[in-house]
């Protein structure tokens, strides 16, 4: 950068003519300096910045205070895992998905495994689908809380940071009980899932969808009407639909624009045409209509939730498969063919047929798309993951010109990105 | 039937793809996106793929979808890796082409011809060890840790910012000519070779 050095002049609380200590006005009144009224300044916020949730870091050119031009750097967080994936079995993959969105771990296990599964022509069990539509639900409301949680702290908010994460930290708890990891979850295999639900789950979840919509209203109550919150968010990162469209957004960054397209609704997988559940759609396309969004988003996953909890079959979680599933452990060690199946599936892998799927499937932040190409061996060509808050991330620059720089921080928090995903 | 489509596949996911030429791929997109009947509006992913077998030309995939009919199509470019890869950019059609073109450009080298603001995105401008999804880029990267950890300590602060900003600030001129020059040349300049391997 220049060196040009700006002089602070640093006010001392003075003493009024009554002897009293007179207070230092906040804005001061004098002339600008000469040459700095018409020089844009380079502002760099990040990569090790709070309010950038990650390391993303923003180069901002401030006309005064107003953003003139926002340009993101991405690639702190980058680790090469779509490359990482075509040296890997499709099941060895399968962690790498726990990394890339770590605030929803389980619903991305769900998104790789359901385009493994369809480049494979495998179809899953009843039971295992409901299990993958809770985990996907679950994932949901786990990901908007912390989005809540960290919006309302970014914009002042503290009290809903709290209530948000205690709800997060119970399904962490389930995620504990049903996994065995709490962020790392590698829920799914290739035809079904790394284990049941245990017991006393399903009471436990039931307690939680009872429970969670009072969390819910509270937190609305404390937001929604309030003057401040609304006015560092109504008219704020304003997207049409049709920008929207053209920006391929999607998720609750696309609805809030009015745009009602959701992929459970209109692409459906996992059974999720059968469920009862509304598809939430915003009005204005800024801050605040996304926090709706969101926020009603909520209520509907747990709606969501309570049907899959009514409704879930017995009988077994994997397909019947020996060339997909692994055989157990004590098969593995008794029968001589299961011992077989089980060593070439873990020194060879699943193989795959040549050809390619993409399966697109609603996440937390919008359509996570995975599009698996194979060329018959049981490592993939290509693994190539849509990520979508890579894609809402794009049109940051276009959302921020012409506003604050103090809203520039509520329009980034909008997006609700997890640099994760952004840089893979 | 769509113009400018030299084939077409089913998917084993039972979607649509459609293989068009290199020359015509805008005249297509166009079409596609306009014409009434067909209003594929939104581009849902644009990406690259090259396969094991070095004698299959590389593929640039574009992900459409039509909102309101709900449909799919997927379309793709073929590029020999023999001759220049470059497509030209649907950026003027679709802005969310903006950011992925510019990923399939870092990640394969492959040019997007009318992109405006054509940079590399997860990688920083100055890395010169080649393109990392290309097969013939080895998976621990192509300098050594050690290289790679000259090259970080030896990088000015200067170095984080794009030509573009530091025209804004104004601090080009403040930079030492090599470095202007390094920061000129960019990406797009002549990759090194990578070492020989015994």
């Amino acid at each position: 950068m220049s060196k040009r050095v700006v002089e602070l002049e640093l006010a001392t609380p003075g003493v009024d003519a009554q002897g009293r200590a007179s207070r230092v006005p906040l804005t001061a009144d004098r002339a600008p300096e000469p040459g700095l009224d018409q020089e844009h300044m380079l502002v760099n916020i990040g990569p090790q910045h709070p309010a950038t949730h990650g390391v993303l870091r923003l180069v901002v050119e401030l006309d005064g205070e107003t953003v003139v031009r926002c340009i993101p750097h991405l690639g702190y967080l980058h680790s090469g895992f779509e490359k990482l994936g075509e040296y890997r079995h499709y099941n060895q993959i399968i962690p790498l998905t726990d990394r890339t969105d770590y605030l929803s771990p389980m619903s991305n296990n769900v998104g790789f495994a359901l385009a493994a599964e369809k480049l494979m022509g495998v179809e899953i069990t009843p039971r295992c689908t409901v299990l993958r539509v809770i985990a996907c639900e679950m994932s949901r409301i786990i990901s908007h809380m912390v989005w809540l949680g960290t919006t309302s702290i970014d914009l002042g908010a503290f009290t809903p940071f709290l209530w948000a994460f205690q709800q997060r930290e119970k399904i962490y708890d389930l995620q504990e009980m049903w996994t065995g990891a709490r962020l790392t979850t590698s829920l799914t295999r290739v035809g079904g899932l790394l284990a049941d639900i245990p017991d006393g789950f399903v009471e436990k979840l039931r307690d939680f969808t009872k429970t969670f919509p009072k969390t819910l209203g509270e937190i609305d109550r404390v937001l929604t009407r309030n003057a401040v919150w609304a006015g560092r968010t109504q008219g704020v990162g304003t997207l049409t639909a049709e920008e929207a469209i053209n920006y391929s957004l999607s998720g609750p960054m696309l609805r809030a624009s009015g745009v009602a397209y959701d992929v459970r609704k209109d692409k459906p997988y996992l059974g999720y045409e059968t469920y009862d559940f509304d598809v939430i759609v915003g009005e204005h396309g800024d801050v605040f209509d996304r926090y709706l969004v969101r926020l009603e988003e909520c209520h509907q996953s747990n709606r969501i939730l309570e049907q899959a909890l009514d409704r879930l079959p017995d009988g077994p979680i994997n397909v019947d498969d020996p060339k997909v599933i692994l055989p157990s452990k004590t098969l593995a060690m008794t029968d001589m063919e299961a011992m077989i199946f089980h060593f070439k599936q873990v020194m060879e892998g699943v193989k795959a047929p040549v050809g390619e799927a993409y399966i697109g499937i609603e996440n937390p932040k919008g359509e996570l798309g995975n599009y698996l190409v194979s060329d018959g061996t049981a490592k993939p060509v290509r693994w190539r993951i849509r990520p979508p808050s890579f894609i809402n991330l794009s049109a940051l620059p276009k959302m921020a010109e012409g506003h604050l720089l103090s809203d520039l921080i509520a329009i980034n928090a909008s997006v609700d990105i997890v640099m994760g995903e952004v840089d893979r | 039937m769509i113009p400018g489509a030299l084939r077409e596949a089913v998917a084993r996911d039972g979607e649509q793809i459609v293989y068009v030429p290199r020359e015509r791929l805008l005249e297509t997109m166009t079409w596609l996106k306009q014409t009434p009947g067909q209003k594929f509006d939104y581009l849902v992913d644009v990406t690259a793929v090259e396969f094991r077998d070095r004698e299959r030309p590389l593929e640039v995939v574009y992900f459409l979808r039509s909102l309101k009919r709900k449909a799919d199509l997927r379309v793709k470019v073929e590029l020999n890796s023999s001759e220049e890869l470059a497509v030209d950019s649907v950026w003027g059609l679709w802005r969310g082409a903006d950011w992925l073109e510019r990923e399939v450009f870092d990640m394969f080298g492959i040019t997007f011809t009318g992109h405006p603001d054509l940079r590399r995105i997860l990688m920083w401008e100055t890395y010169a060890e080649g393109n990392p999804l290309r097969k013939n880029f080895p998976l621990r990267g192509r300098f050594s840790r050690a290289e790679q950890v000259r090259q970080a300590l030896n990088a000015s602060p200067e170095a984080h910012y794009s030509m573009e900003e530091l025209s804004i600030a104004e601090a080009s001129d403040d930079l030492p000519e090599d470095m202007r020059e390094r920061l000129k040349r960019g990406e797009r300049g002549v990759i090194p070779e990578p070492p020989a391997t015994p």
